[in-house]
């Protein structure tokens, strides 16, 4: 048989280095996306600034937009004031964090630190169902139940509850986020070294005491960033609040009453007719860049403070 | 104080799940002396350890058997509370594991979660002592507030042993407290071990011999899950009475 | 001594009720959460259940003149039918009210049993016909006839009706295939979901098609081709902050960029596909490489040490092990998919579609979408499509799931 010749010298390989590069292209859309999204919203935001000024848009007190009745009236279409919109977004997405921080931070003890290995084989699963529900299936729960609910147990006391009230949407969606903070919390808690339970267990503390003064504290940077992810979560979450929390730009600390949201205001200015380069259009997309900007941040503090912390513990 | 044994042990068996890590094991341990654990690896030595202070409940799967009595009292009985327990046996663990608090904050854990502390010359008072105790006040007085992770290992082991005795024990378990550190903080702690001897029991596991033979005045060979032989240090290694001793000892076994 | 380990102090039994109370805590924050996913569950199966049967009126229609199609007006045969069955009714308003019994499709629905079997032309025949919304709605029990006549939808003189044809046998309730095989529509008896569903499907297709090989060839370029370098730092930072853009922003994308620049037209399965793989893209990626990582080093070497080039490697050995892996990150990704509504909504499938989409291009809407739109509904019935369309899309993402579980465990780790 003869030999197969085999010669060292490097032969040129035009069709893989085409492979790679295409490869390498694929990996870059990423930021082509990303970029993608920042451009084309602070283009339309532009657009929409040059109507209204940026100090109006992030301090006015009111919100009404309405489309221009005549074409060279633009400027004085309606009033673009976010801050209802910001305090409304913030409104349900505090009622959301102050359920789901505490039942996702407890499910996650109890599972990590308590429940046999059965019982977590069944309610980790079924906690993560309520991550995988479409949030539109929340929203129509959250108007069709859980809002007359709390109207009706709000009559009982002499309360006055809006029929979209804040505390409907916050608490549905508190829900929602709940696997968020649990699952990530879980794996935060389960990455604290055994040695430290050991411990403190070897000096007579008690399984309670063991994971509030010692397991908690030691996993304390995790869990805030799982808070915060979730928080970023409650701010964009839309269809919740599309369908339960209404329209009304009231500027509102009270959880009765109805408020609007970024998210939802989006929707409403982009669905049903619409004009181009209006100010009412534009404005959606300014509301878009302040989500964004507001979510990536959010996002950029959570992932340093998760990945310092599994540094710690490696 | 009496002469009785303060911890005595009869036919101790030891499961995990269907594997039997201790077989019988019937062993007296006197009260104020140093007693170690020898044997080689997967002999059933920090099993024991760790069955003394109920540190094996934490495995679901492990079940234990016979009598052990400390003081007098079975702690496997169903009144025995395993808080109470191992507030009164403290342990000492292989790798150095402060927590990731201040060096105060760690000394003062255990006296503040079982109600020993009235007010803040209290706690002060206890710290001090404690770390005195474990010989590591000198280096650390002038930066109680800084991490305890902050300390080199051999500190670190010295903390942990402090924190230990600040709960007041009688009894100290240390399961193979230097082998995580280098020569001379390994020095450091068998010297200290030493001195701890005059107010506590202390219950050492070793893997090295030397150390067993310093350290100690009496030691127990463990060898798959028996205990083989115990007695006075110095007569178990200069006239073992079983094979399989004598064969540890010479290094033909382990 | 003997009480020296024993729960003897106070403090010691204040602290195990803490302990005690804690472990409660625990189990409760579960219980609420587990509870809430139950109480939804169950509201929205005994809800959307109805939505299963439908109510139906038996009619004697006459069509003993006709010989041919064109020769029958289909509504008029159908309301002189309804007319010839209760001869007392002879007010005008009245016959209006008699009207409402029916769905006011049924001219159409007479029409394609007629095409569908043309032996019934010239003859008279019993035939069955879907009854409105308010009638199936009493015949499932959700109009209370107790209460005082102006609160309730259902008059009187309606209710009497009714009484008349069930006595009759005339009025029964069957199994609602138009729901699963008909688009929407403003009358909730004859609404279905199948050109939601078809949308969905369209949209899910555009995904898949964009996103998993898009996704699998950047996870390809980062872990098998590329060094660890700033660069690749921040294409990954980018991407983990991708998958957790809100998904609405997917939307404005969308319209500024595709349909706005690109001018790709609006409403279509094809912008909405090209929408959920942006969003998607990011969750299959991550999924992509966590596969490639588990594959063993020992394979790469093991094909790099028999002179194999790096390319070959990895499209001839890694590759085919990650391939379920990745597969099942795809599967958890279009099932998020799937439910995604928000970004759907910005490019326009919202629109009232009745007809089933015939291709990417055609306006369409989306099975969640379309529940969107139901649940804004005011009329009682589709409250209950809406629910009904919720188990679907629920089943839809439960089987999915399955199958990206079974998929999982098929080829855990083989090596």
């Amino acid at each position: 048989m003869a030999q197969r010749e085999i010669s060292l010298t490097g032969r040129k390989r035009p069709l893989e280095t085409l492979l790679k590069l295409t490869l390498n292209l694929a990996s870059v859309l990423a930021i082509f996306v990303t970029l993608g999204i920042v451009l084309s919203m602070v283009f339309e935001a532009w657009k929409f600034f040059q109507m209204v000024s940026v100090t109006e848009f992030l301090f006015g007190l009111e919100w009404s937009p309405q489309t221009a009745i005549r074409a060279d009236q633009v400027g004085s279409s309606g009033s673009f004031g976010a801050v209802p919109l910001i305090a409304g977004t913030l409104l349900i997405s505090s009622i959301a964090m102050v359920v789901a921080a505490p039942i996702g931070l407890i499910s996650a003890i109890y599972l990590s630190e308590y429940a046999s290995a059965r019982v977590r084989a069944w309610v980790k699963p079924l906690l993560e169902m309520l991550a995988g529900i479409p949030s539109v299936v929340y929203g129509f729960f959250a108007a069709l139940v859980v809002a007359p609910f709390i109207r009706m147990s709000g009559g009982q006391f002499g309360l006055e509850v809006a029929s979209e009230s804040a505390l409907a949407a916050g608490l549905v969606m508190g829900v929602m986020i709940i696997p968020l903070i649990s699952s990530l919390s879980d794996d935060v808690l389960n990455a604290v070294p055994s040695s430290l339970r050991e411990a403190s267990l070897g000096l007579g503390a008690t399984q309670a005491e063991t994971i509030k003064k010692v397991i908690v504290p030691a996993a304390i940077p995790g869990i805030a960033g799982s808070f915060l992810l979730a928080a970023s979560a409650a701010i964009g979450e839309t269809m919740i609040v599309v369908m339960a929390a209404g329209l009304a730009a009231n500027l509102t600390a009270n959880p009765l009453e109805a408020v609007t949201t970024v998210t939802a205001q989006i929707v409403a200015l982009l669905t049903g007719d619409q004009e181009f380069d209006s100010a009412k259009t534009l404005s959606a997309f300014a509301l878009g860049l302040l989500l964004f900007a507001t979510t990536l941040i959010l996002n950029i503090i959570a992932m340093r403070i998760v990945n310092k912390y599994r540094e710690q513990y490696d | 104080m009496s002469k009785e044994p303060i911890i005595t042990t009869r036919n101790v068996d030891v499961f995990y799940g269907d594997k039997q890590a201790l077989n019988g094991v019937t062993l007296d341990v006197p009260r104020n002396k140093v007693t170690s654990l020898i044997g080689p690896s997967g002999c059933g030595k920090s099993t024991f350890l760790r069955s003394i202070n109920r540190m094996n409940d934490l495995v679901d799967i492990c079940r234990v058997e016979g009598e052990i009595m400390v003081e007098g009292k079975n702690i496997y009985d169903k009144d025995v509370d395993v808080v109470a327990l191992r507030a009164h046996i403290g342990m000492v663990f292989q790798k150095p594991n402060p927590f990731p608090k201040s060096i105060f904050e760690n000394v003062i854990y255990g006296p503040k979660i079982h109600g020993m502390i009235k007010s803040k010359s209290d706690a002060e008072e206890i710290v001090e002592t404690s770390l005195r105790r474990a010989g590591l006040w000198k280096e650390v007085a002038d930066r109680l507030q800084e991490p305890g992770t902050s300390l080199s290992g051999g500190q670190q082991q010295r903390l942990c042993i402090a924190r230990a005795i600040a709960v007041k024990p009688s009894i100290i378990l240390m399961d193979e407290p230097a082998s995580a550190l280098d020569p001379i903080a390994t020095a450091v702690i068998e010297e200290l071990i030493d001195e701890l001897r005059q107010n506590y029991t202390i219950i050492i596991v070793t893997h090295s011999m030397q150390q067993a033979a310093r350290v100690s005045q009496r030691t127990a060979f463990f060898h798959m899950g028996d205990l083989v032989e115990s007695g006075a240090t110095k007569e178990l290694f200069t006239s073992p009475r079983d094979e399989r001793t004598q064969n540890y000892i010479s290094g033909r076994i382990g | 001594m003997t009480d020296l380990f024993t729960t003897a102090s106070g403090h010691l039994r204040a602290r195990h009720r803490a302990e005690w109370r804690f472990r409660w805590l625990g189990r409760l924050a579960i219980v609420f959460s587990l509870g809430f996913l139950l109480i939804m569950l169950f509201s929205i199966t005994s809800l959307g259940k109805g939505a299963l049967s439908r109510a139906e009126i038996q009619l004697s229609i006459d069509l003993s003149a006709a010989s041919s199609l064109e020769d029958v007006n289909f509504q008029k045969a159908v309301r002189s039918a309804l007319f010839a069955t209760f001869p007392e009714v002879t007010d005008r308003s009245d016959k209006r009210a008699l009207l409402k019994l029916l769905s006011s499709d049924s001219g159409y629905e007479l029409a394609r049993m007629v095409e569908e079997n043309p032996a019934l032309l010239g003859q008279e025949t019993t035939l069955w016909f879907t009854a409105s919304d308010d009638i199936d709605m009493y015949e499932k029990g959700a109009i209370d006839a107790n209460l005082p006549e102006n609160r309730r939808r259902l008059k009187d003189t309606t209710l009497g009706w009714v009484r008349t044809l069930e006595s009759r046998n005339a009025l029964r309730s069957v199994f609602n295939t138009a729901f699963f095989t008909s688009g929407d529509s403003r009358e909730p008896e004859l609404a279905g979901i199948f050109s939601a569903l078809v949308g969905s499907i369209l949209s899910l297709i555009v995904c898949f098609a964009l996103s998993f090989p898009l996704g699998i060839m950047a996870a390809l370029s980062l872990e098998e081709f590329s060094k660890k370098s700033r660069w690749s730092d921040f294409i990954e930072v980018n991407i983990n902050n991708l998958a957790a853009v809100p998904s609405i922003v997917f939307g404005l994308l969308g319209m500024a960029i595709i349909l706005n620049v690109f001018g790709l037209p609006r409403s279509s399965p094809l912008v909405g596909g090209m929408v959920l793989a942006l969003m998607t893209l990011p969750t299959i990626i991550i999924a992509s490489r966590a596969a490639l990582r588990s594959v063993p080093p020992s394979i790469r070497e093991a094909a790099l040490g028999m002179g194999a080039t790096r390319v070959q490697t990895t499209f001839h050995h890694v590759l085919p092990l990650a391939m379920p892996g990745m597969l099942t990150g795809a599967i958890v990704g279009m099932a998020r998919a799937l439910g995604e509504t928000a970004p759907l909504i910005m490019i326009g499938m919202v629109a009232f579609i009745v007809d089933v989409p015939q291709g990417f291009t055609d306006a369409a809407t989306s099975l969640p979408v379309q529940i969107f739109l139901w649940a804004d509904s005011p009329e009682r019935a589709f409250l209950e499509k809406t629910s009904a369309a919720i188990l679907v899309l629920l089943g839809l993402l439960i089987v999915m799931n399955i199958a990206a579980v079974v998929l999982r465990k098929k080829f855990e780790r083989r090596y």
